[in-house]
């Protein structure tokens, strides 16, 4: 076959690759759940599961909290890039985002409910000289059965992902001189607030292509389990969250009814999905319905301040959590109320030094080799696809393994890679990965690549460059920013990928985050904060590089006149 | 004790126990040979440092003594080991197996067993299980009253121990009723671990054996529920006055000892007597904290390894189950600066040296003396265990 045609030919090709990890994921989730080839097929699983009382709450904790993060987290993400995006704070932004990017979840989460919860850091702060508290007051903080504080918890961490996918996005948006920055300035001398403007002229063309990254967000926040664990309310817990509870439970009794609601968790996140989508629809009419009457909104500019201050608290609540993480990692015996620990010590340290060499080499590696992969494959499609006007990949195919519970999923992966003979390692661990950071680096990518300006190839065409040409000299160095960070956001996946890691791996394959999740579970916080960072460093380093790269090499090929 | 000695103890220890069985003997020899140059994989729960630092130290003799490498597989919970084990007998791998040993308790041993996850009967043929006085000490072939029957090897014993602060409370109470009243006078300052954590149902369980009118019947399987009465009207009583008004509990017993050290509560809960001292050395906990029982003792039971059916090295796994019991291995265990685990071995079994080993071991800070720690209540049936999780979960899981 020739380059071209199998150029042409990989989506199809990479369906079965792709396609039969999820629907072995997915089998190993629906057999039981019917008890296909065991005392089925019959629903007695979700006749138990219909009678369990949480239920209801459960699925509506996931939904609500889901839908309800992820709106705060695109509008404030619509509000900072509207108010700020032309203003000297925006490069502050963009510069304080990598560490927020790349602190895992769990551990955003639990420099959270450290810096919030009772006997936590604020309350210290204040305590006793202004509360007159010398114990901990009884107060519902962490864990509000309405999940208020998983919600602000998500919004907090999600916030960080949305504005980068925008960042990586606007340069294809508003370009100095494109028709989007002309549309922006002549809203703006037509007398629309900034905000205003931003939103009626630009932001309808800059969010298809966040449109991936959101549905992404709002799929994480219905099935996250490790910020619902640490944040949210217990009795019950969101549907994720009890999912696995009944899948690790010991009597292994619980399988069959986990099963059952993963199918159903699966259900909700699909109708969040539609629901979102729908919501899309109705602000599209709204804001036409807005700019048809003329509606100026100038008023709203006044809220610039309030905006900037609201983006500050974000980024302040994060690194306070962050900066808790680090303080503990060092702290000796650190009581209520003392605002800091009494002595540091290193211990912590001396204990997850050891790690940071073979255990940080193999997380690399793995994180490595998989998103190469991962960003080949997703280049490859997008690529073909823009050349030959092929369908794209059906993207449910790629988000199944992002929607379907990975406690539920992941026992059918196993059982595939044993079937097909491969019983753990580096190799299985990365196969596994790829099927995770495929998703991410598919939907961090997709929206920037088609929105390239095709206009760009044709005169490229028109000058004799070669298809391949064009792609290698002309999009893929325009389209660097979103590579890059596409390239970040799949190493962060992986390096946080623990479940698939662990049971694929059989044990074998040791990261940093098998490590991590395992002490977690101790509740040491010292280690666990420590381990926390060291998960936080990789993928930092990832970002900033991201971040920092496209510039100074634009800078170097200025300097030295390369096209 | 040097290499020589160390080597010594463990043949004197295979003919000592099975004198009589010397083809036993034999085959132990033989096991021990098929071991060498092996690695073993274990997975174990890793959420402590001190107890995988204390693996690796095993390892160390593992190397030493046996030519085994042995190496951890830190998991956050056993289930994990139980999916891929589960896994590899739906996908047929009937050897070769990813887990060669596992730390293992209860309903996952229960679990596995029933499943026909597990290789043996083992544990009654390793030598050093003779040093196991199992009249005098039954937890450590019944596993939650389910009969080990050799399919797994105990390694430490654990006891539910309650920790407080002597710089907060001074007099805590000392029998579950107590508890009530002083719950009532000092309310949001004790809590317990949300069932069906094991932590959470052993309080519960300890709570039935002093509210029971006789609490013998919990040997027995649960034949009404209503017998689960009087547990409900006490929490009903106890509730309003947890932490939190009880409208959420802490996750387990690492969050609820973080409660302890954060002050949230003056009350905490144990698994191990000796978790206290240990974490007290380790830096980790005030040095005022204390620990106590209950009147009459507390609910006490072992922690066992396991070999899955399909165990890459199963020869070399029985040598380090073997090894876990070996009284070197034992006295580190229950050092208090080490891991404060109770051993599971009879001191009166021992060589005069190695029980005096024992005996120069000092509690540690919080550690009671096995005379204030009183004795062990046997776990209740299964069966308990099951209801009061169903109904605590109807009457206290929703808010």
């Amino acid at each position: 076959m020739t380059k071209a045609g199998l150029l042409r030919a990989s989506p199809a090709l990479a369906l079965p690759l792709l396609g039969l990890p999820v629907v072995a994921g997915l089998a190993g989730t629906i057999f039981p759940a019917f008890h296909i080839g065991s005392t089925g097929p019959d629903l007695q699983a979700f006749t138990s599961l219909a009678a369990w009382p949480g239920l209801t709450r459960a699925s509506l904790l996931s939904l609500g909290t889901g839908l309800a993060s992820t709106a705060v987290a695109v509008l404030l993400t619509l509000l900072i890039v509207a108010a700020l995006h032309d203003r000297p704070a925006f490069g502050w932004v963009r510069r304080s985002l990598a560490p927020f990017l790349a602190i895992p979840h769990a551990a955003a989460a639990l420099g959270l409910a450290f810096l919030i919860a009772p006997s936590g850091w604020i309350a210290r702060a204040l305590s006793p000289w202004a509360t007159g508290w010398l114990q901990p007051p009884d107060l519902l903080i962490l864990n509000d059965p309405w999940g208020l504080t998983l919600t602000f918890g998500l919004i907090a961490k999600e916030l960080p992902f949305l504005l980068i996918m925008a960042l990586a996005a606007l340069p294809q948006t508003l370009p100095d001189h494109s028709i989007t920055s002309q549309r922006l300035r002549l809203a703006q001398t037509m007398g629309y607030g900034r905000i205003a403007g931003f939103a009626l002229t630009t932001w309808p063309t800059l969010y298809p292509s966040l449109r991936l990254p959101v549905l992404a967000v709002l799929t994480y926040a219905m099935t996250t389990i490790d910020m619902a664990l640490i944040l949210g309310p217990s009795r019950p817990p969101s549907l994720a969250v009890q999912i696995t509870l009944w899948m690790t439970d010991a009597s292994l009794t619980h399988t069959e009814m986990a099963a059952a609601a993963a199918l159903l968790q699966t259900g909700l996140t699909l109708l969040a999905l539609a629901l979102w989508r729908a919501a899309e629809a109705t602000t599209a009419r709204l804001g036409h319905a807005i700019a048809l009457r003329g509606l100026r909104c100038q008023t709203l500019d006044r809220a610039t301040p309030a905006i900037a201050a609201m983006a500050a608290l974000m980024a302040l609540t994060l690194t306070l959590a962050i900066a808790a993480l680090a303080l503990w990692s060092f702290a000796g015996p650190w009581v209520f109320p003392d605002i800091v620990p009494l002595t540091l010590t290193l211990t912590a340290w001396t204990h997850a030094a050891p790690a940071l060499t073979a255990t940080a080499a193999t997380t690399l590696a793995v994180a490595a080799m998989a998103t190469a992969a991962a960003l080949t494959l997703t280049l490859t499609w997008l690529q073909a696809e823009a050349l030959f006007h092929l369908t794209p990949v059906p993207p449910l195919l790629i988000y199944l393994p992002l929607i379907v519970p990975q406690v539920c999923f992941v026992p059918g992966l196993l059982s595939l890679s044993l079937h097909i003979g491969a019983t753990g390692g580096l190799a299985s661990v990365t196969a596994a990965h790829l099927i995770f950071v495929l998703p991410y680096t598919y939907l961090t990518l997709a929206g920037p690549f088609r929105a390239w300006d095709a206009r760009l190839a044709t005169t490229g065409a028109t000058l004799g460059a070669s298809p391949a040409r064009i792609f290698w000299r002309l999009r893929l160095p325009m389209l660097l920013a979103p590579v890059l960070t596409a390239a970040a956001v799949g190493a962060a996946v992986s390096v946080a990928l623990y479940l698939p890691t662990l049971l694929i791996g059989g044990g074998r394959v040791t990261t940093l985050t098998t490590e991590a999740v395992a002490l977690a579970s101790g509740g040491n916080r010292r280690l666990t904060s420590a381990y926390a960072l060291l998960q936080t460093l990789l993928p930092m380093l990832g970002f900033a590089l991201a971040a920092g790269l496209p510039g100074s090499l634009r800078a170097r090929r200025f300097a030295t006149g390369a096209p | 004790m040097n290499r020589r000695e160390f080597g010594r103890l463990a043949a004197s220890g295979a003919v000592l126990s099975l004198s009589g069985h010397r083809a036993f003997a034999a085959d132990w020899a033989a096991v021990v040979d098929a071991a060498r140059g092996q690695t073993v994989y274990f997975h174990a729960w890793g959420g402590d440092p001190k107890i995988n630092d204390f693996i690796v130290w095993v390892g160390a003799q593992a190397r030493q003594h046996f030519g085994i490498t042995l190496t951890q597989v830190k998991l956050a919970a056993t289930a994990d080991a139980v999916a891929r084990v589960q896994a590899e007998q739906a996908a047929g791998t009937t050897t070769g197996g990813a887990v060669d040993l596992v730390w293992i308790n209860g309903e996952n041993f229960a679990a596995m067993k029933a499943k026909g996850l597990l290789f043996g009967p083992f544990a009654d043929t390793l030598p050093n299980f003779a040093l196991i006085d199992t009249m005098a000490n039954p937890a450590t072939v019944t596993d939650f009253t389910l009969p080990t029957e050799g399919y797994e090897s105990p390694w430490a014993m654990a006891r539910l121990v309650f920790e407080y602060d002597t710089a907060r409370l001074t007099t805590p109470p000392l029998s579950i009723g107590a508890m009530l009243n002083w719950a009532r006078a000092n309310p949001g300052r004790f809590t317990y671990p949300q069932p069906p954590d094991y932590l959470g149902l052993t309080f519960l369980k300890q709570a039935l054996y002093a509210l029971l009118p006789d609490p013998t019947v919990l040997q027995n399987p649960l034949a009404d529920a209503a017998a689960l009465a009087p547990l409900w009207t006490y929490l009903d009583a106890l509730h309003p006055h947890l932490w939190r008004k009880a409208a959420a509990f802490p996750a387990n017993e690492p969050a609820m000892g973080q409660l302890l050290s954060d002050a949230e509560i003056d009350i905490s809960l144990s698994f191990n007597p000796g978790r206290a001292s240990a974490e007290i050395l380790a830096g980790n906990l005030a040095d005022t904290v204390r620990t106590f029982v209950p009147m009459g003792g507390s609910i006490g039971n072992a922690s066992f390894l396991a070999i899955p059916f399909n165990a890459s090295q199963p020869a070399a796994a029985q040598v380090m189950a073997d090894l876990f019991l070996s009284p070197h291995v034992q006295s580190r265990a229950q050092d208090p600066a080490i891991l404060g685990f109770q051993t599971v071995l009879a001191i009166d079994r021992l060589t005069a040296q190695d029980s005096q080993t024992f005996a120069d071991l000092n509690l540690g800070p919080a550690t009671l003396s096995p005379a204030d720690l009183g004795p062990a209540l046997l776990e209740p049936h299964a069966t308990w265990m099951t209801q009061i999780s169903a109904e605590w979960a109807k009457r206290y899981g929703l808010t």
